[in-house]
């Protein structure tokens, strides 16, 4: 019972000093409406890189028999448990204009990421793919394989396969993975700040847009922060859904 | 069948999404300043626990970081069995946390806006001004944006880091260039001076906006371009013994610490001039 008021009094104090009547002046500012959309673009394209680079990547960790599995495993989900600062200092060392492959960037192609928008969503996928991986990893693993044999020995190619039986076994926890995916990156501090730094237009995210206007505007910060928690209820509304859905059709 | 095993997956990530939530909310607090004022704890072996007599917890604008971390040194050195807690930050960052209830015993501010913002919300009585920094320009000691006067920061295609509007040296910068009657785009716009100058050493920006003595303390790992005098802009450092002191005496020696000609000594060696 105090575990629960201690997880949910900071949100309702959050809920009681907003300013409600200033709301949608707050709201209105160009500047908020700019960090909003950004936060919700990178996201998104976060995600988006997520799923092409991670369920792959779920698909070898589940299925594949190779020494040095259980390494790899636990390398991909290093990200889920380091400090996103470390994770943004990391980048910078990579994929920096110094960095380790970031210099050959600049000097070949004259692409350097750190303080542009490509950089906000190299810094949310590190910090958000493992989430997905996770996910789809886990359903992966304990979906039957003997599904997907047993269409194989009735002739369907692996392509059809992979369609119609891989992907609906383990649909809802590709959609849920996405989802927590896309709220970790939308959060996304501490490596955003890190490696791409923090402009209003470019890479101000939300999360970076609430502490700065904690200094200077302390009210549009509650304001922000609260346009934060209803995304975040929201997203637990829409996984609930989907799980429940997916208990019907199993 | 497969479904109790992916809720348990999910619920797992969900838990350690919440765990690195925790993470950079930490981040972004106090202990974003921490390292250097914690390591220098560390090394005099004070105790971490708070405010009770014999440590004196100072927060300084980021731009003191050398040299506080010395006169703390030296301090403790002058009165032994007293530790000073060193809490380096931008002065508006400060200035917040102070307001919010921060346990801290000494205010030291970039700018007398910040200090005068403790003392509205009534966290100090009066302030002394005891430094003044002047900017200058920052770059990688390779230069790679050829920059060699101000008015090079104005041309496009030139990676500029600045302190966030706010933070003095941000409000600093930007007198400089309206004194110089130019417009600078900068690619981003950082938490405090200490963040600007280490964009600037990891050769990430052309150039940055920083005080001269944050130039001098990097040393060789970076080149300062001094900004002519009549283009210059400076800000004056308040320092002020918090009302709500836990350690008022150790308040009161501290700042006069820093107001001696010893301290001043430490000051002065670092760049930073007479106010």
């Amino acid at each position: 019972m105090v575990g629960f008021a201690f997880l949910l009094l900071p949100l309702i104090a959050l809920l009681v000093r907003a300013p409600w009547r200033g709301l949608s002046k707050v709201l209105s500012d160009s500047q908020v409406l700019t960090a909003l959309r950004l936060s919700l673009e990178c996201a998104s394209a976060a995600t988006v890189a997520s799923l092409v680079l991670g369920v792959p990547l779920a698909w070898v960790l589940a299925r594949a028999r190779f020494p040095g599995l259980a390494l790899l495993r636990a390398l991909v989900t290093l990200p889920l448990v380091l400090p996103p600062v470390v994770g943004g200092v990391a980048l910078l060392l990579a994929f920096g204009r110094n960095g380790v492959l970031g210099r050959y960037l600049d000097s070949w192609f004259g692409v350097t990421l750190p303080f542009t928008t490509p950089g906000v969503i190299v810094a949310e996928t590190f910090v958000a793919m493992p989430f997905l991986i996770v996910t789809v990893e886990g359903a992966l693993r304990s979906s039957d394989l003997g599904l997907e044999e047993a269409a194989a020995t009735l002739g369907a190619s692996r392509l059809t396969v992979y369609r119609r039986v891989t992907l609906p076994l383990i649909g809802p926890s590709l959609l849920a993975g996405s989802v927590l995916c896309w709220a970790r990156a939308l959060g996304e501090f501490g490596a955003t700040i890190t490696f791409a730094g923090n402009y209003p237009g470019t890479t101000q995210t939300m999360p970076l847009a609430v502490y700065n206007k904690l200094e200077t505007d302390p009210q549009a910060a509650v304001a922000l922060s609260l346009v934060l928690l209803v995304v975040a209820v929201a997203v637990l509304a829409a996984l609930r859904g989907r799980w429940l859905r997916g208990g019907a059709t199993p | 069948m497969y479904r109790p095993r992916t809720v348990a997956v999910v619920a797992l990530a969900a838990v350690a999404l919440s765990l690195a939530g925790c993470s950079s909310i930490k981040k972004s607090g106090p202990s974003s300043a921490n390292p250097p004022g914690g390591s220098s704890t560390a090394s005099a072996g004070g105790s971490t626990t708070p405010a009770v007599s014999g440590t004196v917890t100072v927060f300084a604008a980021a731009s003191l970081t050398g040299t506080f971390k010395t006169l703390a040194k030296q301090f403790e050195a002058a009165h032994p069995g007293v530790s000073v807690k060193l809490n380096f930050g931008a002065s508006s960052t400060l200035a917040q946390q102070i307001d919010q209830g921060a346990p801290a015993d000494v205010f030291a501010s970039a700018s007398p806006k910040n200090m005068q913002q403790v003392i509205d919300a009534g966290g100090a009585s009066a302030s002394t001004n005891f430094v003044k920094n002047i900017l200058e320009i920052a770059v990688p000691p390779s230069n790679p944006g050829h920059i060699t006067a101000l008015a090079d920061l104005a041309k496009s295609g030139i990676k500029i880091a600045l302190c966030q509007p706010q933070v003095p040296c941000g409000v600093v910068a930007a007198r400089v260039f309206s004194n110089a009657k130019i417009t600078v785009k900068p690619v981003t716009l950082e938490q405090d001076v200490k963040s600007t100058l280490t964009k600037v050493e990891l050769n990430e920006v052309d150039a940055g906006m920083v005080y001269v003595t944050d130039v001098r303390a990097a040393g060789s790992k970076v080149k300062g371009i001094p900004i002519p005098a009549n283009l210059n802009a400076s800000t004056e450092y308040p320092i002020a013994a918090l009302r709500k002191a836990g350690n008022s005496a150790g308040a009161q020696a501290f700042v006069a610490y820093v107001l001696s000609p010893a301290g001043q000594a430490v000051l002065t060696a670092a760049g930073f001039e007479q106010p």
